[in-house]
């Protein structure tokens, strides 16, 4: 029963209070880069959840199946790194296969998943708060859900923004940060829910 | 001490090498089969990307063409042999080759002009007709700082330094449009090269205005249309309009325009190549 309590309590914390696009502040990089249309935003949401997902339970297995036992923790950034380039790879000739429009509208924005530091955030935020692999893995997938949340909702307004009347200078770029600002405002408002 | 670092490499090294494995089978599994007619239409094609197809580059107006998005004749570069090779591979009509050149349409030397002022700022005519719309009192001439000779990609396009017009070579020009489309002033037309006689201005004064910006503009005298025996002059806003359905290119009008503002391109020689 708390086992599951706790699992809820995970989700909604990594989704929502401290949703890692939003509150973290990590991800950026393709959070705005992939945020223009709806649909190539929940694309790449599709594919950081699968990174996520994968990526945190197979470094908690790295973690304590090699590193612990053999005292090698200080490698753990460097494995981290490895697992989740070699998974982004797998993604990458996945998509390629199975949607080419997706892979050409995500263009180089798919390989930048591996740099991305909210996958290497969720890792390492796992194994600090010491999770079993059952929790890891629901954090990884609310991390997940979180960034696909955030990212749909941008390109959302983003999509509304291109239509309005915005002065010149702050045209694109400007307006999308300010915005970006103002959504993560709005998530204060879960602070406290957990 | 020692031993910690070769535990780290080999540990490090396994898992690259387990996930290397791992990726190399993917990779077999999740191979996509390249498009073979994609490759081969590519060949084809002259590869300069010039982007005159209005495609950014040649692999994607091959991809455009094997999707049927496009037609060859959009192409101004491939040459008729090559079209028609594409056109059997692709297993469609050719369709009409119609390769056009590029006309500067404007004679205003520098020794004939009137500046408004003297500029001395960047040397792209983009940049000079931002600024009051350039240095020359002519609105429609060319401005001579070369934007058309930086963006042509086969270097038919060249601006005399004394001259301060640009000047086509008709052979190297493939018909591209990037002079036309760049040139700020839209001071270049794309013509068909058959069509040998034009007016070099597009300046729709009359008289003594035209003498007031450019000594060498057409002035709109309509000597040309009275001289022409053929009819084929038609003087529309103070320009010559030519009917090139009855022209028959005798080079009457060229010969006697006071201003000496009508090319005419003698007839060129039979050339060795079809």
């Amino acid at each position: 029963m708390s086992g599951f309590v706790k699992i809820l309590l995970i989700l909604v914390s990594s989704i929502l209070v401290n949703n890692y696009v939003l509150s973290r502040f990590l991800g950026i990089c393709p959070f705005i880069g992939v945020s223009k249309r709806v649909e190539t935003a929940f694309g790449m949401g599709m594919a950081v959840t699968f990174v996520m997902a994968l990526a945190s339970v197979i470094t908690y297995l790295v973690q304590y199946l090699i590193l612990v036992p053999l005292n090698l923790e200080f490698l753990q950034t460097i494995a981290f790194i490895l697992v989740i380039a070699a998974l982004v790879q797998l993604v990458e000739m996945i998509i390629q296969k199975m949607s080419p429009t997706l892979y050409e509208a995500l263009g180089v924005y798919l390989p930048l998943i591996t740099t991305n530091c909210a996958v290497l955030g969720v890792a390492i935020i796992n194994i600090t708060e010491g999770y079993n692999l059952v929790e890891t893995l629901f954090s990884g997938i609310g991390a997940a859900i979180g960034f696909m949340i955030a990212i749909v909702l941008f390109a959302g307004i983003r999509e509304r923004i291109e239509l309005s009347d915005i002065p010149d200078a702050f045209k694109d770029f400007p307006i999308a940060l300010i915005t970006a600002s103002l959504m993560a405002v709005a998530f204060l408002g879960f602070s406290g829910l957990v | 001490m020692l031993n910690i670092v070769l535990i780290s490499v080999a540990v490090i090294g396994g898992l690259g090498l387990i996930f290397g494995v791992g990726l190399g089978i993917a990779s077999k599994k999740l191979a996509i089969v390249p498009d073979e007619l994609l490759g081969e239409v590519r060949e084809l094609l002259p590869g300069v990307n010039c982007g005159g197809c209005g495609y950014p580059g040649c692999d994607a107006f091959a991809k455009a063409l094997c999707q049927e998005q496009a037609s060859i004749s959009a192409c101004a570069v491939c040459v008729a042999d090559n079209a028609n090779q594409i056109a059997k591979v692709l297993g469609v009509e050719a369709g009409e080759q119609k390769r056009l050149v590029a006309r500067v349409m404007c004679i205003g030397v520098k020794d004939k002009i009137v500046e408004k002022f003297d500029y001395y700022g960047v040397q792209d005519c983009r940049a000079a007709v931002s600024l009051s719309g350039g240095a020359k009192a002519c609105p429609v001439g060319c401005l001579g700082l070369g934007t058309c000779q930086k963006v042509c990609p086969f270097d038919a396009i060249t601006v005399d330094e004394k001259e301060g017009v640009a000047h086509v070579e008709a052979d190297k020009c493939t018909g591209c449009g990037r002079c036309a489309l760049e040139c700020p002033r839209n001071t270049i037309t794309m013509l068909d090269p058959e069509n040998r006689v034009y007016v070099a201005c597009r300046l729709h004064q009359k008289g003594r205005a035209v003498k007031e910006i450019c000594k060498a503009g057409c002035i709109g005298c309509g000597i040309c249309a009275k001289v022409c025996k053929f009819d084929a002059i038609e003087m529309v806003d103070n320009l010559p309009i030519f009917d090139y359905d009855k022209c028959v290119y005798c080079g009457m009008c060229a010969k006697k325009c006071p201003q000496d503002a009508i090319e005419f391109i003698k007839k060129p020689k039979l050339k060795k190549e079809e």
